[in-house]
């Protein structure tokens, strides 16, 4: 554990002057910012529609979470599988990693738990930053309703969701980067997969739940409501979740043995 | 206990069906400044990467302070600070903090990479960018990395690989105070004879993935005999002279006639008699032999 521990700290600190570290950062407060500045600046346009409170927070909330779940999260997943091992494979320093005394596991463990961490925060941010957002909102636009619903249950329901189900993604992603140095194999593989994914949740096919691409969109698809329940307090374990971790913990093992593996040429 | 730092014993590896390790028995002794020399493609690097387990070795054929290596990789990492190849630098941090890295995945005080920096002159430099350094001070960054955990062992392949004349002469004054005043184990790799002769107690030399010679430095300076080198006229007569003188002939070219070294006074005499003898001497050498003609004499014996 400890040197699982240090490697992680390891690669925090070589990793805090690199974009994918600030992309975690700066792609919620991008993304939240614009879609919040559109609702400021529209606020006349949305006031007529006259939303309560609740569907003033899906179509507010909705905004950001749509673009994600479909298109702009597997993509940061693939850059963030791609980032923290290309930080390796472009200083050629897989060599010196390696000749550490620490064993391997951690090493390997070490980065995939840092990408993880990553993604975490990224999310984090964004269902913050959204829920900040909203009631910043309230308060420079009276008219609006965001105070008559609480959407905590919502904006963690949703985005839990969206982590675990990308997680199927980032262990795939993570061999491809781990085995290829370069951008476009895994990249590539990884548009082609999102590409699928996005067909396969679109046509409705009985099996898009087995691409690991097509799950933080299907995740995000809310179904099964209970009656008489809240719509937006859904379960988080559903089916493409369990997919996904499933995917994650087999890939994440087979990663292992191709780093075991691995040889330093 | 081992009395080798390093020890191979009939070590084997090869890529697919490539060979490039044959039959490799290295005897690195504790404390020594092992010069391990070949030419390019050798199979330096490749036995060094084997030697830090970067490639899997077949069992009980690498033994580091006397352990076998695959069952005992992060004890012998332990003991070992390697530089290969290219120094492995991450451009995006400063010299001081890839040392600082260093020092997290190795639980080093921080307090050390100051005293890294200075050892290798990288004092000024250490809030440069690694990525902006020169090859030369990214090579001595490597040997920072590569001594910050005082390792008993120190692999390093072509250290001086890129750097100036100074530079080279602060290399071999480090490694040189390393091992006699610290005890450290150096193995240093090169393709050049003179830089070997310099530093080393002791020799290896593979080529082909094979080790031709193995021994101490003085073993090696008997099998690389120096040779005088004589540019001379009429140089056919003048061979046959100094056959007839009892000179052996080494070799002979169109202008020069080269003939083993002995001692300085007996080469002064050499040209003295040449000169008597009514021949012009334009030039009178003392040569090495370079490891090219070292080599093919290595192998011619073996």
């Amino acid at each position: 554990m400890r040197s699982i521990y240090i490697s992680l700290v390891s690669e925090f600190y070589k990793s805090r002057k690199t974009l994918a570290f600030w992309a975690a950062i700066l792609l919620p407060v991008v993304i939240c910012s614009l879609v919040s500045f559109g609702f400021y600046s529209g606020a006349d346009k949305i006031l007529k529609l006259n939303a309560p409170g609740m569907m003033l927070w899906i179509k507010y909330a909705g905004a950001t979470l749509n673009v994600m779940g479909i298109l702009v999260m597997p993509f940061y997943v693939m850059f963030m599988a791609f980032s923290v091992n290309n930080i390796e494979h472009k200083n050629d320093t897989w060599k010196s990693l390696f000749a550490q005394p620490l064993n391997k596991f951690s090493i390997y463990t070490a980065k995939y738990l840092f990408a993880v961490t990553l993604i975490f925060i990224c999310l984090f941010l964004f269902a913050t930053l959204t829920y900040g957002f909203g009631h910043l909102l309230q308060v420079l636009v009276p008219k609006y309703t965001f105070s008559q619903y609480n959407p905590s249950n919502f904006l963690i329901n949703s985005y839990s969701k969206l982590f675990l189900s990308s997680l199927g993604i980032l262990s795939l992603q993570f061999i491809f980067s781990l085995i290829w140095g370069d951008f476009l194999k895994p990249i590539g593989i990884g548009f082609v997969g999102t590409i699928m994914g996005i067909v396969a949740g679109m046509v409705n096919w009985t099996y898009a739940y087995l691409i690991p691409y097509s799950l933080p969109a299907l995740a995000l698809q809310i179904t099964q409501v209970k009656k008489g329940k809240d719509p937006l307090d859904f379960e988080i374990f559903a089916r493409e979740i369990w997919v996904s971790l499933i995917y994650a913990g087999v890939l994440f093992i087979a990663g292992y043995f191709i780093v075991t593996r691995k040889s330093i040429k | 206990m081992s009395n080798y730092a390093i020890e191979t014993v009939g070590l084997n590896f090869s890529f697919g069906n490539q060979t490039i390790v044959k039959d490799l028995s290295l005897q690195v002794p504790k404390g020594s400044i092992y010069g391990f020399l070949g030419p390019n493609g050798a199979g330096k690097t490749t036995t060094i990467k084997i030697l830090l387990n970067l490639l899997k070795s077949p069992a009980d054929q690498v033994f580091i302070f006397g352990k076998e290596i695959n069952s005992n990789r992060i004890a012998a990492l332990k003991k070992i600070g390697a530089l290969v190849e290219q120094p492995a630098i991450y451009g995006h941090l400063s010299g001081k903090e890839n040392l600082i890295n260093r020092c997290l995945l190795l639980r080093i005080p921080k307090s050390k990479v100051a005293k890294m920096l200075a050892l290798v002159g990288l004092t000024d430099a250490g809030d440069k960018k690694a990525g902006k350094y020169s090859l030369g001070m990214k090579q001595r960054l490597g040997i920072a990395l590569a001594l910050v955990s005082d390792p008993e062992l120190l692999l390093l392949d072509e250290p001086t690989n890129g750097l100036d004349p100074n530079g080279i002469i602060e290399i071999r004054n480090l490694m040189i105070e390393l091992a006699t005043k610290h005890n450290k184990t150096i193995l240093v790799s090169s393709h050049l004879l003179a830089e070997i002769e310099r530093t080393a107690t002791h020799v290896g030399i593979i080529n082909k993935g094979q080790l031709l010679f193995q021994g101490t430095i003085d073993e090696l300076h008997l099998l690389s005999k120096p040779m005088v080198e004589i540019e001379v006229d009429q140089i056919e007569n003048a061979s046959a002279f100094l056959v007839t003188a009892g000179y052996e002939i080494a070799s002979k070219t169109d202008s020069k006639i080269t003939v083993p070294f002995s001692s300085s006074a007996d080469s002064g005499k050499l040209n003295t008699l040449l000169i008597q003898n009514g021949f012009t001497v334009s030039s009178l050498s003392k040569q090495r032999k370079d490891l090219e003609n070292l080599f093919l004499d290595i192998t011619k014996n073996n």
